[in-house]
């Protein structure tokens, strides 16, 4: 782990959570989601570097028979690889929906959207 | 006034409960010990040099399964929102040089997307890029050609087809072995062949072209507007 | 990258807050080269600065033709 990439991490998802809050505009809250997302990842990744280290493939640089003292640790570069390609499926399914609701009302300000609201 | 000092707050909120993460920070010197054993199965038993591909295949096939899963319900719901318009887009003409260019580039971005999939376990890369490089690909052919129709039912057909196979091909490895999506029903080979690692190219080559499929899918559904 | 992130929050027209989400994607792909996982970074360029802001420009074009 390094210090400074996991501040960075946490400083890009709390930049996103504070863009889902506070705009008004449709298309800027999934783009505040898309920045959440990747702070998250880059949280995850982060978690699984050790000093010294490198990537995990053997080839010349890493013998086969000490990978084990060599390697970076796999485990979340296979969690954030799938993570990544759900993020984006997600954001798409959300953009359909903003441009869906645009035809309906012509507006892309959450406020002419509260039939929601208690 | 009062929602602004509840978001403040909210924030604060939230930072204290990352801070942890931070405080609590030593450096780790060796791996897990279940790094370790995925590192050791994955030189011994599989054969693959790439060592996230054989996690993300066989030791966690499930998840990858799941992601699947989760791209082709994002593609259903895209397809079921957005109609199509009856309206003709007024576009320029596209100069010639752009087309003759991009229908030569086309060919050649294919080809390194399927060499991508195809040396997942050899090299970085896997499905998930390839497919997305395929993607890209038919990107640049719809946005140089004006008035270029991809032909929807060939990619319906091998958007399904391969999902299939990728879940046959698991069911045989629970036929023939223990578990399900155990690919070690075919020859291990030499190491750093292309023919090598029992059934995990073959398993990222379906899963490769089921993702560029699918993404082709989204980018012609949102792009046709 | 954290300017960039603010860029995205408080620009005024919605085709720069798109491109500087381009923008953080790009650099988080060098951090994870850094970091030592080479199949993430290619993930993370190919989709988050590819395909991420060719989606957001498309739904930006739909929305802008009907008003």
């Amino acid at each position: 782990m390094m210090i400074s990439t996991l501040i960075l991490g946490i400083t890009l998802l709390l930049i996103g959570i504070y863009a889902m809050l506070t705009r008004k505009n449709l298309i800027r809250i999934v783009i505040g989601f898309s920045i959440a997302d990747t702070g998250t990842h880059i949280i995850i990744v982060s978690l699984g570097y050790i000093k010294g280290r490198t990537a995990p493939i053997i080839d010349g640089a890493v013998d086969a028979a000490n990978a084990v003292q060599r390697v970076v640790d796999p485990i979340p570069s296979a969690l954030v690889l799938t993570a990544i390609v759900i993020g984006l499926a997600v954001t798409a399914l959300m953009l359909s929906f903003v441009v869906e609701m645009h035809r309906k009302k012509k507006s892309l300000s959450i406020d002419d959207y509260q039939e929601l609201k208690w | 006034m009062i929602s602004r000092i509840l978001i403040i707050l909210g924030m604060v909120g939230l930072f204290m409960i990352f801070l942890p993460i931070i405080t609590n920070f030593h450096e780790s010197q060796n791996l897990r010990e279940l790094a370790v054993n995925y590192v050791e199965g994955s030189v011994n038993e599989l054969n693959t040099p790439n060592i996230v591909t054989s996690v993300v295949v066989t030791y966690r096939g499930l998840d990858t399964l799941g992601e699947v899963t989760v791209l082709f319900l994002a593609t259903v719901g895209v397809g079921l929102l957005l109609k199509r318009r009856n309206g003709k887009q007024v576009r320029r003409p596209v100069s010639e040089l752009l087309q003759t260019t991009s229908s030569f580039l086309f060919a050649l971005i294919i080809m390194l997307g399927v060499y991508i999939f195809t040396h997942g376990h050899l090299t970085p890369g896997g499905g998930f890029q390839g497919g997305v490089v395929i993607a890209s690909g038919f990107l640049l052919m719809m946005l140089s050609n004006v008035n270029v129709k991809i032909n929807r039912t060939v990619l319906h057909v091998v958007e399904s087809f391969s999902g299939t196979i990728y879940v046959l091909t698991g069911v045989v490895g629970l036929v023939l072995t223990i578990g399900f999506l155990n690919p070690k029903f075919l020859p291990l080979g030499d190491f750093g062949h292309l023919f090598s690692a029992c059934a995990i190219p073959v398993i990222y080559s379906f899963i490769g072209l089921k993702v560029g499929s699918e993404l082709t899918n989204i980018l012609d559904t949102m792009g046709g507007e | 990258m954290i300017g960039a992130a603010f860029g995205a929050i408080y620009f005024k027209s919605l085709l720069a807050a798109i491109i500087s989400a381009g923008v953080i994607s790009l650099l988080a792909s060098v951090i994870y080269l850094v970091l030592g996982s080479p199949d993430v970074a290619m993930t993370e360029a190919s989709i988050g600065s590819g395909l991420t802001t060719v989606i957001f420009l498309y739904a930006l074009n739909s929305v802008r033709r009907e008003k």
